[in-house]
């Protein structure tokens, strides 16, 4: 099912922003991973863990500092405009809230179009394409003439997806793209999103704060923090392999949907809060939290080195 | 897990109507709410957006904004008192010092202009009166209790200065500062990081027991409810739908708006191939159905449930359900 070779080839991606005063600010740091066709990546991290710039550095829609990614085999860094133009035919994205991200006087019909339109796509039956992806994502040829403002927030979620579908793309990245939705919405929104790309053949970089939403969807998992990758592995290493301090801490501070074992569990929870990842000191990036640390996580940034098949952890004391 | 008896209830809703009157029609908010919430127990309660939870304790505040809004029946009792037949006086006592509230976004809550110490002062000097030598000591306290490192320094900072865990943390220490009977936190720790979350539960918690404050924690997520909830009411489309302890609610929810919501929950550790779901959508507030809001997505539903609205009926002790057909004996 599962082609071994990868769609997506992420080489050592850095992203610094140079701030006022000579500071930096390290949202990505030395990134690597690699998406197979037909799979889907998760990318879980807590706000500025900076998974969102990568996903936006694989669309090619920011440059890297240096690094870079490979889509097909093809370097998108090397790519000037009207190249990249075409790649970006064969990438989409869905992004976390369906209210900003669909023009208010547009209506539906014209924003699925709009993309077939600029790619010059299915000439003389975008119509027919249009209301076949409406449908496909559970909304009817009647919501053409319609307009965002009438649509919940679940259907506009939909839309997103079909617009980003409109060009048969064969990427996706999903930013946060069940975030904003209620519970009863989300478990409707996340089956689509398998049933589509399980269809469609299609490769995903699922970008989310939760990690049950995201190991639900994913074949393989990477937790980030302040830029690095910490973990990397199949999903279910989640279920009770997972090494690093921070995975575990991160699994523990997730609340169960479970009585017995909520307020059961001994009361842990992780001191501080993420560190600012502007000029951040050498060394771990974790380790002003890290329940493990000794003074070599001080000096030494620890490598992200594999411990079992596929599964990698940047961790000295679990090497 | 025993019901509480019901000379400790702090807090009685009963029938509680919360209408919005609009050039479109009425938006029935809250539609016949009723709750009781006992002396230092943590009630949770449940719903989806819309559903009338946070107008639920706008209303317990007197702070629906009117026009649009108005509480048009119904009672709710605080210590022996209606609350609806408070002057305007009257009611500004309760607030912030026996009943207060938190709200999911401490940054718009927080005033921007004045220094996150001069705002916890404010509470000690409205309702207690103190003048500015005492306030200062209370003040760096308060901060203290809600393990705020460094409370002097950072009573001097303004809540930009402040991430978004701290913040959180300061509307805790203003809530609590005057050791109020009833605490409402309405989604307080969804804007947080996961980690930062586990704290803060864990504070509330912690402060809400040592005070003997009881708290009505609103939340749509149900994890956070089974860390923190004895008892639960879930609502939907303005009403109560299920009500329970927290551990049957879980083991056998018999709403099946509860069971499809428990159900539709992606677990960690658990391998599924697809999610159950609840179909459709939520109803329009200004349309809602006459009978069951819910018959329309319910596959339980038959012919009675879309012309009678089922009461909330007893199933065991302290287990009430609104549905003609709940389901028995079946976990999640």
């Amino acid at each position: 099912m599962i082609n071994s070779r990868a769609l997506v080839e992420v080489n050592d991606l850095t992203k610094h922003f140079r701030l006022s005063r000579g500071k930096v600010l390290k949202a990505v740091d030395g990134v690597n991973f690699r998406i197979h066709r037909g799979a889907v990546f998760g990318l879980v991290g807590e706000s500025g863990s900076g998974k969102t710039t990568i996903g936006r550095l694989l669309l090619g829609l920011l440059q890297p500092t240096s690094g870079g990614v490979c889509f097909d085999g093809t370097d998108l860094t090397a790519l000037n405009d009207s190249r990249m133009r075409k790649f970006r035919r064969r990438m989409q994205i869905v992004f976390q809230d369906p209210y900003s991200s669909l023009d208010p006087r547009m209506t539906i019909g014209n924003a699925l179009l709009a993309p077939m339109k600029i790619q010059n796509l299915n000439r003389g039956r975008q119509r027919e394409r249009a209301i076949d992806l409406l449908e496909r994502v559970g909304l009817s040829a009647a919501d053409m003439e319609r307009y965002p403002h009438e649509f919940s927030g679940g259907q506009r979620q939909r839309i997103g997806i079909a617009r980003a579908l409109a060009v048969d793309p064969e990427f996706i990245v999903a930013d946060e793209p069940v975030s904003a939705l209620d519970v009863s919405i989300r478990s409707q929104v996340l089956n689509l999103f398998k049933e589509l790309q399980e269809e469609l053949h299609l490769t995903y970089l699922f970008i989310s704060h939760d990690l049950s939403v995201v190991q639900f969807i994913s074949d393989q998992v990477a937790i980030v923090y302040m830029g690095k990758i910490v973990e990397t592995g199949p999903a279910d290493i989640f279920y009770r392999s997972h090494r690093h301090p921070y995975t575990r801490s991160l699994l523990a501070a997730i609340p169960q949907p479970d009585p017995n074992l909520e307020q059961n569990k001994p009361e842990f929870s992780l001191e501080g809060e993420i560190a600012s990842p502007i000029n951040p000191p050498p060394g771990c990036r974790f380790f002003s939290r890290c329940p493990l640390r000794v003074d070599a996580c001080r000096l030494e940034t620890p490598p992200l080195t594999e411990i079992a098949a596929g599964h990698r952890v940047a961790c000295f004391r679990v090497h | 897990m025993t019901q509480l008896p019901a000379d400790s209830e702090i807090l009685k809703i009963s029938e509680l109507q919360t209408f919005f009157f609009t050039r479109e029609g009425i938006i029935k908010a809250v539609d016949g709410l009723d709750l009781a919430v006992g002396q230092g127990e943590i009630l949770g309660l449940v719903g989806e957006s819309g559903c009338g939870k946070s107008v639920t304790a706008l209303s317990i505040l007197r702070l629906v904004s009117s026009p649009p809004g108005q509480v048009v029946g119904g009672r709710i009792e605080f210590m022996g008192r209606n609350l609806l037949e408070l002057g305007p006086q009257e009611m500004r006592k309760v607030r912030g010092a026996q009943i207060s509230m938190i709200f999911q976004d401490p940054l718009t809550a927080l005033n921007p202009v004045k220094t996150v110490g001069f705002q916890i002062a404010e509470v000690f000097r409205f309702h207690r009166g103190m003048n500015r030598a005492k306030r200062l000591p209370e003040v760096i306290r308060m901060l203290g209790a809600t393990e705020i490192p460094a409370p002097e320094e950072r009573a001097k900072q303004y809540p930009h200065e402040l991430s978004g865990g701290l913040r959180q943390r300061v509307m805790i220490a203003m809530a609590l500062a005057c050791e109020p009977s009833l605490l409402i936190a309405d989604e307080p720790t969804t804007a947080l990081d996961v980690t930062v979350q586990a704290q803060v539960l864990k504070l509330i918690k912690r402060l809400c027991r040592e005070r003997q404050t009881a708290v009505i924690l609103i939340t749509h997520d149900m994890g956070v409810i089974a860390n923190m909830c004895r008892r639960v009411a879930v609502m939907y489309a303005g009403r109560v739908v299920e009500h329970a302890d927290v551990f049957t609610l879980f083991a056998s929810p018999a709403h099946p708006y509860t069971n499809g919501l428990l159900g539709s929950l992606p677990r960690v550790g658990l391998k599924q191939r697809r999610l159950h779901c609840i179909e459709g959508l939520p109803p329009r507030l200004d349309r809602l159905p006459p009978g069951c809001a819910f018959a329309p997505r319910c596959a339980r539903a038959a012919e009675s449930c879309r012309h009678d609205l089922p009461p909330l009926t007893s199933l065991s002790a302290g287990h009430q359900v609104r549905c003609h057909f709940p389901v028995i004996g079946a976990g999640a």
